[in-house]
């Protein structure tokens, strides 16, 4: 049977992690590859970097930080953050990424999704999807981009039904409302989502404990991203999964 | 053991994983389409990722098609993955008309509608074909539900058992991915490269 999965994030910028991390026993906490590697032995099941540089630079460097992760990397890595053409995407794969995350140049050019698909197979291609409820008593998500600043014209539902259909071979489903709030997953927002669509969904955004992953696996994810919650040592892969498990979670431990 | 792997150029996705499997287990791996390394190569990787159809496409250009082949019937030592084991068979629903390899009998068929796919993900590989078993990485829409004869087979579960793996001789072939598939993977391929030399040829 399959388990679920649990995937930690690194954001890194100019090559390097961002995001405060505090790991006992690394000589250098922000070495992308170095901390890779840690999360494989505590038992990641994917990992997902990020690219999140502002400059033409800090991407070609990222180019060397994901050779660097894949010389020392045994498990699946994600890489998303910056991908704007075919040609960008395909130089991540050569660079050792197993899939591509596409985000805001999916919305614009919905078709790189096919082309990218035919190119390399729709299980290298990953649509990131940013979501936010519409509010204002409007049910349902709408996609953002620019970092939550631009809400579109575009229900999140409907776009990861076209995503699959256009070559998506899975959905990174992060709520926008809740990233960064330690509060839990948008379940509603995951329920209707993996409803729609028949590929695997990884639920993004608000995950603070074992609790909450378990929500929302219940509510039809595959997977689960995670990053402050490893980040600053409060919990481990390893730990996490021992309290899923314990909670009748199938993990591969 | 062989100190030097030949993996097929499939200008694809995997080949930087695969590549750093084996540097990681201290081998020298290169990329290749040449039909002389395919025959001569004391160790020779079809990895595979995209669509059945393109995968044989690619073979049939390089003129790989007998090659590899020949090269798998006589049990040599020659590691498949994912869609490289698929390769073997004789079709596959995912690319209607294109002749696979036929190295053995039977076709390839898409996951039921009752499971998510592609199943992304760790699934349990019982001993067997593949070794001691243990959790091993999957990324695939299409799968194998036959036993191919004359081969030992190892099961896993997605909407019913489908081939993980399967062994004879020197060959290994893997539905699943040994490069991602973290200590496990990293251990079946050394314990394949060790042990394919004294395969006995079929």
């Amino acid at each position: 049977m399959l388990t679920q999965r649990i995937i930690p994030c690194l954001d890194i910028r100019d090559g390097r992690v961002v995001k405060g991390v505090r790991f006992q026993g690394l000589r250098d906490a922000g070495d992308p590859a170095e901390l890779a590697q840690s999360y494989e032995q505590q038992g990641a099941d994917e990992l997902v970097v990020l690219d999140v540089s502002a400059t033409r630079e800090g991407r070609a460097a990222a180019l060397h930080t994901i050779e660097d992760i894949r010389r020392v990397l045994g498990i699946p890595l994600t890489v998303g953050g910056g991908v704007r053409t075919l040609d960008d995407a395909l130089a991540l794969l050569a660079a050792g990424a197993d899939k591509v995350g596409v985000n805001t140049a999916a919305v614009e050019r919905p078709l790189i999704l096919t082309e990218l698909a035919d190119r390399v197979g729709r299980q290298c291609v990953v649509l990131s999807v940013d979501a936010a409820a519409n509010g204002e008593g409007q049910p349902g998500w709408c996609v953002v981009t620019h970092a939550g600043t631009q809400r579109l014209d575009l229900d999140a539902v409907l776009w990861a039904e076209q995503g699959q259909s256009l070559g998506a071979g899975e959905i990174l489903l992060t709520s926008w409302d809740r990233d960064g709030t330690l509060s839990g997953f948008d379940t509603a927002l995951l329920r209707e989502v993996c409803r729609s669509v028949r590929i695997p969904v990884v639920a993004s955004g608000g995950a603070d404990s074992a609790a909450h992953m378990h929500e929302a696996f219940e509510a039809g994810a595959s997977a689960v991203l995670a990053a402050s919650i490893f980040h600053d040592g409060r919990h481990t892969v390893a730990s996490i999964k021992q309290e899923l498990a314990g909670q009748g979670v199938e993990v591969r431990r | 053991m062989p100190r030097e792997v030949a993996i097929i150029d499939t200008s694809v996705a995997n080949n930087a994983s695969v590549r750093a499997l084996f540097e990681r287990l201290g081998l020298q791996a290169r990329l290749t389409c040449d039909v002389e390394d395919a025959i001569e190569a004391d160790a020779l990787v079809l990895p595979g990722v995209g669509a059945f159809g393109a995968g044989m496409g690619l073979l049939d250009e390089c003129g790989l098609r007998e090659p590899i082949r020949e090269r798998v019937a006589q049990g040599r030592p020659t590691l498949c993955v994912c869609l490289g084991l698929q390769m073997l068979f004789e079709q596959s629903e995912e690319s209607p008309g294109v002749t696979g390899l036929g190295v053995c009998a039977g076709g390839v068929t898409e996951f039921p509608n009752s499971v998510v796919r592609p199943q992304f993900g760790w699934n349990l590989v019982p001993a067997g074909a593949a070794d001691d078993g243990g959790y091993a990485y999957f990324a695939n829409t299409y799968r194998v539900t036959q036993a191919p004869e004359g081969w030992d087979v190892s099961w896993s579960e997605h909407g019913g058992r489908f081939v993980a793996a399967m062994r004879r001789g020197g060959v290994l072939a893997c539905q699943f991915h040994p490069e991602l598939s973290g200590a496990y993977g990293a251990k079946l391929v050394d314990s394949w490269l060790r042990t394919a030399e004294v395969g006995t040829p079929c």
